[in-house]
């Protein structure tokens, strides 16, 4: 049996980089008073933490038992750090209009800043943990953050929201502990009892040693636990409610974000099982989910009022056809998966972005009362479309590009549950694309007030969608690749 | 390990299945807030008990968060609550008691079905541990899913997660399940707060989760 290889941190250790500073940062926001002064600091944080982040592409530490980094979850934290760092400039911005028009206090932000802070915490915590106990933490962490940030506003709807949110999200981390509990006392007759049968490193050498049935069951309540974190279909319930009704900068975290957090969390426990040839081969259950998930959100996306509920039934279906991917595994469906997951997450926050600006303008959600964004306010209308272009899945950009390679594979493979998946998509496409030409287009409705808006983080996360759709650096793609076999 | 400990360990884990059945047919809420608080003790006294038959002291401090916390504190709360909103004498419409009598007898069978061949490798008291703490959590989303009430809602996450923490417990030698049993103390609290700023913000007249959905309108 290998040891656990326990290193002591010396004074520079970019993974407790990456989770002190926001835990530091949230002590620190939660005493200020200013919100100039939160606003900023919450920036600064942001930034140091992508900056450990970096570090870790040149040197990580070895793993020990609570911490780790691998050529997996790097993946994971740089995107997580990288999107912390743009919201929170965005969040900026946004914020300040909010306190403006009086619908949060600075008391609310002082709570609000420590908040985000906390939520980064919980989410790096969650990415770096090797212990599947430590994980879950975390990831309970994460979902209390969010749900305490959904409810801010403090109207019913938004304290509905966070109810339903908070009671899905709790039963869904409640099933994903029994099945956790289940993979302990799988591992513990091969491993031994205590810490090391929970430590990830451990459990995926051993996993072929493992109790295959006990692993079949603990797979399907860590499917279904997890599962409503990602907000697959038909456990999706809390999903559009908690991005319609929370802060904008906070529905860009969950989609771009929270739910590639709960998303990776499931995929641990693939590699796992996969690692066990007797075992259930979790790909059928993730692509019947991903492909429910897809067609669902594609029917609800024309029935939506609500351009931030629209978008997050967007979200409900690139989850789907991301699960679905990685379903479908093998080199090329895995790389699609991790591709798509990036693109989303880069494109989905950088529409929350816009739409958080356009609301603000327009003083409202309700897509019936805007209209020709275009003509009214040129950079903020073409950046929409843009956005809307790209997570419709048109060239030139990334999403493009991985849905592509899905559907390739799929072909290849199984041709029938390629033209399910084409009609999802195409599906998604057509609704998007409707309501983006009333929105964008079109004579101009509602207030044509200016907007003091902080257009770099959108133009930062839709170009680099664009350069990946374009030209994707072979060492990048090399990468993936590598993780992707790692992915099983 | 001798006969007497399994027996003594099963018999406290039947118990708490015995109890979740209790819940299920309790229209009223303060017998049901009984029948929680009796949940929670027995949770605290298996639990005590496992971490005597296991020598493992850490798990004492679990059975005194059970004991102290779910047992005593939350249930007064929500007792407190219940009277200020004035909900004590009603009667909660839930669809067919008998039908989720089966229902939850079902469940029970299910879960004996599916974990005994599953862990029948493991040691007995493992074994039964978990198959009932299955059972428990099962009955416990039964009941969120039956009941409308916030509260009942609440307590059937009470009823879900106490199965949880059986088969924490169970488990032996896990690590982490002081930390776990924490974390979910803290997600208890929250939820309990939540309700009492529901009421707090009088902008609900019942905590019916059927209301708070009207409240939304015409959004969508």
């Amino acid at each position: 049996m290998n040891a656990v290889i326990v290193t002591l941190p010396s004074w520079f250790d970019p993974v407790l980089g990456i989770l002190l500073i926001p835990l530091v940062a949230a002590a620190i926001l939660a005493a200020l008073p200013g919100y100039r002064v939160s606003a900023g600091l919450n920036v600064v944080a942001s930034a140091l933490s992508l900056g450990c982040a970096v570090t870790l592409l040149f040197e990580r530490p070895p793993p020990h038992s609570y911490l780790m980094v691998d050529d997996f979850n790097i993946v994971f934290i740089l995107l997580n750090t990288f999107i912390g760092f743009t919201t929170s400039a965005f969040s900026a911005s946004y914020i300040a209009h909010e306190l403006e028009i009086g619908r949060l206090t600075p008391w609310h932000l002082r709570f609000y800043h420590a908040m985000f802070q906390l939520m980064l915490f919980g989410m790096n915590l969650a990415l770096v943990a090797n212990n599947i106990g430590l994980m879950w933490v975390a990831v309970e962490l994460a979902t209390l953050t969010t749900v305490l940030m959904v409810g801010i506003y403090r109207t019913p709807e938004a304290l509905e929201a966070a109810w339903k949110y908070f009671i899905l999200g709790s039963v869904g981390i409640a099933l994903a502990l029994f099945g956790t509990i289940l993979v302990y006392l799988a591992a513990r007759p091969v491993i031994g009892e205590g810490m090391d049968a929970m430590v990830w490193t451990n459990l995926v050498d051993h996993a072929r040693g493992f109790d295959p049935s006990l692993l079949n069951i603990a797979f399907i309540f860590l499917l279904l636990g997890y599962g409503t974190k990602v907000g697959l279909a038909p456990l999706h319930a809390w999903l559009p409610d908690a991005h319609a009704e929370g802060p904008t900068p906070i529905s860009a975290v969950l989609s771009g974000l929270l739910l590639n957090v709960a998303l990776y969390a499931l995929l641990r426990f693939k590699i796992l099982i996969a690692a066990n040839a007797s075992a259930i081969a979790p790909g059928p259950l993730l692509i019947g989910l991903g492909l429910l998930s897809l067609i669902f959100a594609g029917f609800m996306l024309y029935r939506r009022r609500d351009i931030k509920r629209m978008f997050a039934y967007s979200s409900i279906e690139h989850m789907g056809i991301i699960v679905f991917a990685f379903g479908m595994g093998g080199p090329l469906g895995d790389l699609a998966g991790l591709l798509q997951m990036t693109m989303h997450s880069l494109t989905k926050s950088a529409i929350f972005f816009t739409v958080g600006h356009i609301s603000q303008v327009k003083g409202t959600q309700r897509m019936a009362a805007m209209g020709g964004l275009t003509t009214s306010h040129p950079l903020l209308g073409w950046l929409l479309v843009a956005g809307v272009v790209a997570i419709a899945g048109l060239p030139p950009f990334g999403v493009f590009t991985s849905e592509f390679l899905v559907v390739t594979t799929t072909f290849a493979r199984e041709p029938v549950l390629a033209v399910v998946f084409i009609f999802g998509l195409l599906l998604a496409f057509g609704a998007l694309l409707l309501r983006l030409a009333d929105v964008a287009f079109g004579e101009v409705k509602g207030p044509i007030g200016p907007v003091h808006a902080s257009y770099l983080p959108v133009i930062a996360h839709l170009s680099l969608v664009l350069v990946a759709g374009i030209w994707l650096p072979p060492p990048l793609v090399a990468w993936f690749q590598h993780v992707a076999a790692m992915l099983g | 390990m001798h006969g007497i400990d399994f027996d003594i360990a099963h018999m406290l884990a039947g118990f708490l299945v015995l109890l979740s059945f209790l819940m299920l047919y309790q229209v009223r809420l303060l017998p049901l807030l009984n029948v929680l608080a009796a949940h929670a003790f027995v949770l605290a006294l298996s639990v005590a008990w496992q971490a005597y038959i296991q020598n493992a002291p850490h798990l004492y401090i679990t059975a005194a968060i059970a004991l102290v916390f779910k047992a005593i504190i939350v249930p007064i709360a929500l007792r407190r609550m219940v009277f200020r909103m004035g909900i004590q004498r009603e009667i909660e419409t839930v669809f067919s008691i008998g039908l989720t009598m089966l229902a939850g007898m079902a469940l029970v069978a299910l879960s004996l079905e599916v974990m005994l061949p599953l862990t029948a490798k493991a040691e007995p008291v493992v074994r039964e541990d978990i198959a009932l703490a299955l059972s428990v959590v099962l009955i416990g989303l039964l009941m969120m899913v039956t009941r409308r009430n916030a509260v009942s809602q609440v307590v059937g996450f009470m009823s879900l997660e106490n199965g949880i923490n059986l088969a924490a417990t169970g488990a032996q030698g896990m690590p982490l399940v002081v930390e776990i049993s924490v974390a979910f103390s803290v997600l208890i609290a929250f939820i309990v707060i939540g309700i009492f700023l529901f009421r707090i913000r009088e902008r609900f007249d019942t905590v019916d989760v059927g209301a708070l959905d009207q409240a939304r309108g015409g959004q969508e």
